[in-house]
């Protein structure tokens, strides 16, 4: 990890904390904090990318602005993620992307659905992209199955490559070591509750100084949204290939009913998170990554929502239509997904694999 | 938040000051059903008085809580407090507020106060000290949001300048709500405004200039203003009006609100010496939690007010960390320079400790048989001879964290006047009368636990003289 300005900001604050540490009780950034005396720029990348952003310890610190001493670790350490997402990334000049996140996801986003759009239309008969298909194979006579399935599958892999690298370039600057079963076992449960989201077992400060469980609740909607649209894939898939089933399904089917509930989940997360975003208290917000979030949040529902429309008036002449936006917002999710915010629970959940090891250690 | 305070009506009960024995009181008063209006000094983001910077409340407790381990109870506690306060207390009063003291968590709790088990750092309470999730900030925003909740009327930027006291009797107050000169009516008046220890000039009585070199640990809103009137007026006066409890703070830290963070703990495992690079104190006398609280006024009585703690990279994980780094150098000499100190007699002195320190086993938690022979003062514990660069110095000035003077009250925290009677209807609680409990020394977390018991006893008095 390079020492940017927000490394620099970070170190200050760390070592005001550490002679404090009011806020051990919040999360498990304090105690890891309490076992180093330096802070490394790799010590910081770890404990920024540890937090969650509960911010209770902003609203709880006696050094918060307008104190001189200036502390707000919530914003300073997403500031800093931002920084170590663009130092991690894969290929190596991609990491600029970070810069200016909102403006690239928003653009990649427009430019896929757009492309997808306009290249189905030029290649297919009009009678076919606005006729109305039913049985099996319908959405196969749009796209042709093998053009989807490479595409998405390509993209996909690639992010994964491209994720698991920067995982290892994190792994190596804050300290290296291998994990043993147990503490990832532990990081596993904790990135999969949010364990972290509890801030001590009230809630987090989602709004204000108040006590909510609003962010950790959408999370989990989000990103379980997610987990079952990805079952839904991976069943149709089984179906498809080794059953023999070609999609459209029948709506109370597995692969349609796992993606109806995930999709809800994910549109009332996204929503929900945007919502927070919102109206939340902005001081300890980092506004440089906000462009990023709101863009990928606005993605992410973006894909839930054109799934759930599809669903709704696959049988229509609509349908065409309906389905080239649908797979031009996931192309466009697979391709962002190593350059986005989205690359911040591969790192989450490294820093908490490392935390249970450090736990174990100490 | 209403725009302005009500000048045509009489409010049930006005409660002075805005940390945890005010916010006690308010709720309390509310919820006995008055009316009640509460004004803070300082602004909302300063709000909560030397509250705000707090960690913890000592509580007894005959057996195990979620927060608190084992047991406290009342001898021992009475024990703990007779020990540091070396009698400067009054046994009833004292033992009335340690037996409220149980209650004071669950009373806390129910304003949507948080605890948590302690962790690190804390100079081993967690018998005896019920945490706050979070530390005092966290309890003031609880309290302030659960005041709001139940309509207690909060007014920030608001100062009380003198109260309408008269023969034992208030009748309300003349106030500056964010620069607007206002007279306000109330039946009755709890005053929790703090002690006066950011009041320099008055501090300049007892102290002469040396209070230029005095840092103030908590808010700089404890002017005294209140209390200086009140007594101006016929109060009772209770404690020693000369004297602070203060700690060893860092002298680079700011004039005032610096916080807990500003003290330093590396005394026990250094030696230190005056600006004339004298030692002058055994720094290995206790152990630090039993120590810390007299070295304040140790530094404070040394010439300049500013004495150099003197150590080298082996007690460098031996004490909790600094907020300001340590000053290092290869050499003692070279530490001498960087701290402004004459680099021969430093040397010397630490020549002459080193000489006298005899091999012993070094426990850092526990007392040890590290120690001196022959050096005057000696350091009784923790001697290590200092040699392994790089050598290790901090500057410390003394930190006032709160002052003894304070208004004399009863059993029902009523303010007690000159004449030997209780007031009808002015009460107090907090820093403002700690002085009738707390006469000297100080047990950590007490203050938040006389705040909570006298802010309730207080609001409850209060409440029940104005709805009658």
């Amino acid at each position: 990890m390079r020492e940017t300005e927000a490394v620099g900001e970070a170190r200050r604050q760390m070592e005001i904390c550490n002679a404090c540490r009011y806020c051990e009780g919040y999360c498990a950034v304090f105690p890891a904090m309490t076992l180093r005396r330096e802070f490394s720029s790799g010590d910081l990348s770890y404990l920024a990318n540890l937090c969650h952003g509960c911010k209770g310890c902003y609203h709880a610190c006696q050094y918060a602005p307008p104190h001189a001493f200036g502390v707000n670790v919530p914003a300073t350490f997403s500031a800093l993620r931002q920084d170590s997402y663009e130092d991690y990334a894969w290929p190596k000049p991609m990491g600029t992307v970070f810069r200016r996140n909102g403006s690239v996801v928003a653009l990649v986003s427009i430019l896929a659905v757009v492309l997808v759009t306009l290249a189905t239309m030029a290649w297919r008969d009009p009678a076919v992209f606005w006729g109305a298909h039913t049985g099996p194979g319908a959405f196969y006579r749009v796209i042709p199955w093998g053009l989807m399935a490479g595409i998405a599958g390509a993209s996909f892999l690639f992010a994964l490559v491209a994720m698991a690298i920067g995982v290892v370039n994190f792994w190596r600057d804050t300290g290296g070591g291998t994990a043993r079963p147990a503490p990832l076992a532990e990081g596993a449960i904790d990135i999969l509750t949010l364990a972290n989201l509890s801030g001590g077992g009230h809630g987090c400060n989602d709004l204000d100084d108040r006590f909510t469980g609003a962010k950790r609740h959408l999370h989990h909607a989000l990103f379980y949204g997610f987990a079952l649209c990805f079952a839904s894939t991976s069943v149709a898939t089984v179906y498809d290939h080794f059953l023999g089933l070609q999609a459209p399904y029948a709506f109370w089917s597995l692969p349609v009913l796992l993606g109806t509930v995930g999709g809800i989940g994910m549109t009332v997360g996204a929503t929900g998170l945007i919502w927070l975003k919102i109206v939340t208290d902005p001081a300890p917000v980092a506004k440089s990554v906000l462009g990023g979030e709101y863009a990928m949040l606005g993605l992410l529902w973006l894909v839930a929502v054109t799934g759930l429309v599809l669903l709704a008036a696959r049988h229509t002449g609509a349908m065409g239509l309906l389905l080239v936006l649908h797979l031009g917002t996931v192309l466009a999710f697979f391709l962002l997904l190593p350059y986005s915010k989205m690359v911040h629970g591969a790192y989450r959940g490294a820093a908490l694999v490392r935390n249970r090891m450090e736990k174990k250690r100490a | 938040m209403k725009a302005m305070i009500a000048t045509d009506r009489v409010y049930d009960v006005l409660v002075v000051g805005g940390g945890n024995a005010a916010l006690s009181a308010a709720i309390t008063a509310r919820q006995a059903g008055a009316s009640v209006l509460l004004l803070e000094h300082a602004p909302k983001h300063l709000r909560g008085g030397n509250s705000r910077h707090t960690r913890n409340l000592r509580a007894l407790h005959p057996g195990p809580t979620h927060v608190l381990t084992d047991a406290y109870l009342e001898e021992e506690y009475w024990d703990d407090l007779l020990r540091v306060t070396g009698g400067h207390t009054d046994e009833a009063m004292a033992r009335m507020c340690i037996r409220a003291s149980e209650h004071a968590p669950g009373f806390l709790a129910s304003c949507g106060v948080t605890f948590q088990p302690s962790l690190s750092g804390t100079l081993s309470l967690s018998r005896t000290n019920a945490f706050f999730l979070g530390g005092g900030k966290a309890l003031v925003n609880a309290m302030y949001r659960t005041a709001e909740r139940l309509g207690i009327e909060v007014f920030y930027d608001t100062e009380v300048r003198s109260l309408l006291l008269e023969e034992g009797f208030v009748r309300g107050a003349d106030i500056t709500c964010r620069g607007w000169p206002l007279t306000i009516n109330a039946k009755a008046v709890v005053v929790s405004a703090g002690g006066f220890q950011a009041n320099v000039e008055w501090l300049r009585e007892t102290w002469g200039d040396a209070v230029d070199n005095f840092q103030i640990r908590g808010t700089p809103y404890a002017m005294g203003n209140v209390l200086k009137d009140l007594l101006a007026r016929g109060a009772a006066p209770v404690g020693d009006p000369s004297q602070f409890h203060a700690v060893a703070n860092d002298a680079r830290a700011p004039k005032s609100d610096g916080g807990l963070a500003m003290r330093l703990d590396c005394v026990p495992f250094s030696i230190v010496v005056d600006r004339e690079c004298r030692r002058f104190y055994d720094e290995g006398e206790d152990v630090w939690p039993k120590r810390y609280a007299i070295w304040g006024r140790l530094i404070a009585q040394q010439p300049g007010q500013i004495a150099y703690a003197v150590t080298d990279s082996k007690a460098a994980r031996d004490f909790m960390p600094s907020v300001f780094p340590a000053i290092r150098a290869d050499t003692v000499e070279g530490l001498a320079v960087a701290m402004g100190l004459d680099p021969t007699a430093l040397a010397a002195r630490v020549a002459e400790y080193n000489a006298a320190v005899r091999p012993g086993t070094f426990k850092g938690m526990a007392l040890d048989d590290c120690r001196t022979e022959g050096l005057e003062p000696p350091k009784t514990h923790w001697a290590r001879l200092i040699d392994t660069p790089p050598f290790v110095g901090y500057p410390m000035r003394p930190g006032i964290t709160f002052t003894y003077l304070g208004l004399k009250v009863d059993h029902q925290a009523r303010v007690q006047m000159a004449d030997g009677r209780p007031s009808a209807n002015l009460f107090a609680s907090g820093e403002i009368m700690a002085g009738n409990i707390l006469g000297r020394g100080y047990l950590a977390g007490f203050g938040m636990t006389i705040g909570t018991v006298f802010g309730r006893l207080a609001g409850e008095g209060a409440a029940k003289y104005a709805r009658n």
